[in-house]
């Protein structure tokens, strides 16, 4: 091939592949500024403090941030449990075996699973045979099933960074492998499975499919772990389908936004600082 | 001398334990955190316990909190939401809980005792009728066309012919020469199958038209696109989009009244059979002149007035 | 001690058998309710029937496989170029300064809920779409077009990985054969970086698949089978969506059918993507 048309392909690929990236970087800012355009006017103190009124042309989103708030902290309250001690066992307490090649699949396909899937076994199993109803709990417990692989691999890795000489030292002083575990790993593995639970929460804010069919979406303020609830996700869907108030539909979508840009920006700069480097 | 400072410095070791030399970054200074075996054990049998408990509350667990669920239609929905709110700023000790779900599970659900009260768009159907029914208001179905469309008036057997997908254009209809876009409600619905039954009949809606899940979206759909077409609950109708006249009879409360607008539906409070308790008293508040002046300046026709039928 | 120990194990292995056992719980439920109402309306008639009218007991959920299909393959139309594209600037051509700001707004696209991106296409996307191209605007391009955004995040990350798990002395060579450095990257280095990049791929049509909530905002959801990109149509996602708060009975059964042809569609893909990545590491 001719020198020059190698070196025009090379260019035309450069002109497309910066097209490329710009593109990405405009789309981006252009749904920002759209949302937070139009809704960061209309937050302000009393927008996150009151009730909504009117069907939800007026007043506050404070139901929904309590919603938001009750169903994330059930949701991340199961699944840390689960999800560190899976990450323990299949760091400390096996090595690469049948066991361990079953239980990641199980990870890396739930992982993949649809979050309407995750409603519909939520109300199926959740709502209607465990008969909770439509609850706070019923869509915590299916958010939980949902982040549970995001913690179990952070905190795998948040685990594995630690170096080997923890582990030996521990032995060494005559630390079973429980003692090692809680005294020697997971301390210092805390910051990554922190991380992990910060991105499960920034998964769980923007859930809605899930949500809608397990935690029901009544505007009430809810009086106990069995009643209904809407979370932010949910009356911004509702309120921007149907028209009632765009302002209150921006509002909450800025709001969403905001609290998924901060929620992961701590996140990343958490998984940067403990976790990256050290691998 | 000797054994004093020995036992210094094993005093000092057994409370400065040496990091390791690969602290470099820091291992996020939660390095002497001494958790106590016991904490852990006790924390995760807890959690354990609690799941545990959390599951046997099957046995007989229904819905223990104070309060009535009001869940069905919702074309409802949003008035049964502003009647609970004005109903506990009366009565702050109450809980009403307003839920969607179509009509038909509203029913369902009251059925089944999982709510209180159901809230329906459409006359019970004959093996329904063991239920409790009051009508709390009337709602027409009103024909919605964008504000810049120039039709103002069909007839019925046009709304027909569009909605079966016989007439496609709006040249048609006197207007340009454009497709119509078709807008109806999911299966399920209450207002669909009352929009079936008063204007359809046999004939089936067209597969071709956009389903959005309730009357808010339809009329999202209809005020943004020129060429749409839907239907919408007469309550529902705002400066968006541009009620049709139904053979020359407009869609207002007198015309409903006098019954000269046929396309009306009751809106219905179901019970499993005779109201009692704090289902009752919000239903006496539905029914009281107050309420009822509310639901007549969203634009529902109050059932105080006569019904001219 | 010894005992604690072993109980300790054991209570471990227990929790960690979790993800496996809601997997086989989310399974065993979607199964039981959506395989009675498959067989009872006939497989062959459930995937292949055409028409979708529960008021009339007719399940065919063609249009909705159909649908799906096209969309993913639209999504993927933009999605594969675009995230090819950055996973390749960041990875090789990318100055500092703007390395910066694309990294993290590729980690914002991720972190962005599905609805608002549903409602920036609602309001942006397609009434540009119905006033310039036709239609209702509402249609599979429209879905197409958020969609292919909504996976970038996951096709670049991966691709990246890969690319930058290569071996230096791979472009080193083909440079000191005499390659530019495009020839470097397109006929050396991405073919090297296959698997990952087919990784990423098929994680994208997994999640483009399980989109629900910005489809049906988008879509339009009309029952039939598409002709046209412009044409409304109807995921089985969204299919799900939006008659679930409404039925019952047989309805609630053919919804969660549908829930059951999803599954096995996704399962498929996560295995093809654990298949290739395993590969990738292999």
């Amino acid at each position: 091939m001719l020198l020059r048309t190698r070196y025009l392909t090379q260019g035309i690929a450069k002109v497309l592949i910066w097209i490329a990236a710009l593109s990405t970087i405009a789309v981006m800012i252009l749904i920002l500024l759209q949302i937070l355009g139009e809704g960061l006017p209309i937050l302000h103190l009393r927008f996150f403090l009151e009730s909504p009124r009117e069907m939800g042309r007026e007043g506050g989103i404070f139901p929904t941030i309590i919603g938001t708030v009750a169903l994330t902290a059930v949701g991340i309250l199961f699944a840390t449990p689960l999800g560190v001690g899976t990450a323990i066992f299949l760091r400390e307490y096996t090595r690469e075996s049948q066991i361990s090649r079953i239980i990641r699949f199980g990870t890396d396909c739930l992982a993949g699973v649809p979050s309407i899937i995750f409603g519909l076994f939520g109300f199926v199993f959740f709502v209607i045979y465990l008969n909770m109803g439509w609850s706070i709990l019923s869509g915590g417990l299916t958010l939980a099933a949902m982040i549970l692989p995001t913690i179990i691999s952070t905190a795998e890795e948040a685990i594995k960074a630690i170096p080997y000489s923890y582990r030996e030292v521990s032995y060494s002083l005559g630390g079973t492998k429980w003692q090692t575990v809680i005294r020697a790993i997971l301390p210092n593995a805390l910051p990554g499975i922190f991380t992990g639970i910060i991105l499960g929460v920034g998964r769980s804010i923007g859930e809605t499919a899930a949500t809608i069919l397990t935690a029901g979406s009544s505007l009430v303020m809810p009086t106990s772990l069995f009643s209904p609830i809407r979370t932010m996700s949910i009356h911004f869907y509702i309120l921007a389908r149907e028209g009632i108030s765009m302002d209150m539909a921006y509002g909450t979508g800025a709001a969403l936004i905001l609290l998924v840009l901060l929620i992961n920006t701590v996140a990343h700069w958490l998984l940067n600082r403990y976790i990256r480097h050290r691998v | 001398m000797f054994k004093i400072s020995n036992l210094k410095l094993i005093l000092h070791h057994v409370f400065n334990p040496p990091s390791p030399p690969f602290t470099k970054g820091g291992v996020g200074g939660f390095g002497h955190w001494n958790l106590r075996f016991g904490i852990w054990k006790l924390g995760f049998l807890i959690c354990l316990l609690f799941i545990f408990w959390v599951f046997q509350l099957n046995v007989g667990c229904q819905r223990s909190r104070a309060g009535i669920t009001v869940a069905g239609s919702t074309s409802v929905e949003p008035f049964a939401e502003l009647l609970a709110e004005e109903y506990m700023s009366r009565h702050p000790e109450s809980h009403i809980y307003v839920q969607g779900g179509g009509s038909t599970a509203g029913i369902e659900a009251v059925r089944t005792h999982a709510a209180q009260i159901g809230m329906s768009s459409r006359s019970l159907l004959p093996d329904e009728k063991n239920l409790y029914a009051v009508t709390i208001a009337r709602d027409a179905i009103t024909i919605i066309v964008h504000p810049k469309n120039p039709t103002n008036n069909l007839s019925l057997s046009q709304i027909k012919q569009v909605f079966s997908g016989k007439i496609k254009s709006w040249k048609e209809l006197g207007g340009a020469a454009h497709p119509i876009i078709l807008v109806n409600r999911e299966e399920g619905s209450g207002t669909r199958e009352s929009f079936q039954k008063f204007v359809m009949g046999k004939e089936e809606i067209s597969l071709e038209s956009l389903v959005q899940d309730s009357n808010g979206a339809i009329r999202q759909v209809v005020s943004n696109d020129p060429n749409a077409i839907g239907y919408i609950s007469l309550g529902l109708v705002n400066e968006k989009v541009k009620a049709l006249k139904l053979s020359g009879v407009e869609p207002n409360v007198t015309d409903i009244e006098n019954g000269t607008y046929t396309l009306v539906r009751p809106f219905l409070f179901v019970f499993s059979g005779e109201p009692a308790g704090e289902a009752k008293s919000f239903l006496e508040f539905v029914l009281s002149p107050p309420a009822q002046n509310l639901l007549s300046k969203e634009g529902l026709v109050s059932i105080l007035k006569p019904s001219g039928k | 001690m010894e005992i604690q120990e072993k109980i300790i194990e054991k209570t471990l292995l227990f929790v960690a058998l979790s993800s496996i056992m809601i997997l086989g719980l989310i399974t065993f439920f979607i199964f039981e309710q959506g395989l009675p109402l498959i067989w009872k309306i006939g497989p062959r008639a459930f995937i292949l029937g055409e028409r979708w009218v529960p008021s009339q007991g007719s399940f065919g959920i063609l249009p909705m496989i159909v649908s799906s299909f096209w969309v993913t393959i639209g999504a993927l139309a933009l999605g594969i170029p675009l995230g090819l594209a950055c996973a390749i600037f960041l990875c090789e051509w990318s100055p500092p300064s703007v390395g910066i700001v694309l990294r993290p707004a590729i980690q914002l696209l991720a972190a962005i809920p599905s609805v608002i991106y549903g409602f920036w296409g609602l309001i942006v996307l397609v009434p540009l779409v119905r006033n310039y191209l036709g239609g209702p605007g509402l249609s599979i391009l429209s879905g197409s077009l958020i969609l292919g955004f909504m996976i970038l995040p996951t096709i670049i990350s991966i691709s990246e990985d890969s690319l930058n798990a290569l071996p230096s002395s791979y472009k080193q060579g083909a440079l000191a054969l005499g390659a530019t450095h495009w020839q470097a990257i397109w006929r050396v280095l991405i073919p090297a970086a296959r698997s990952g990049i087919v990784t990423s791929i098929i994680l994208g049509m997994g999640r483009a698949v399980g989109e629900t909530m910005a489809m049906i905002m988008i879509l339009g959801n009309a029952v039939k089978m598409p002709t046209s990109f412009l044409d409304s149509a109807r995921t089985l996602t969204t299919n799900i969506g939006i008659e679930m708060g409404y039925a019952s009975g047989d309805h609630r059964q053919a919804l969660f059918a549908t829930g059951v042809v999803l599954f096995i569609i996704i399962m498929l893909l996560n295995s093809l993507a654990i298949f290739f990545s395993r590969r990738r590491a292999g």
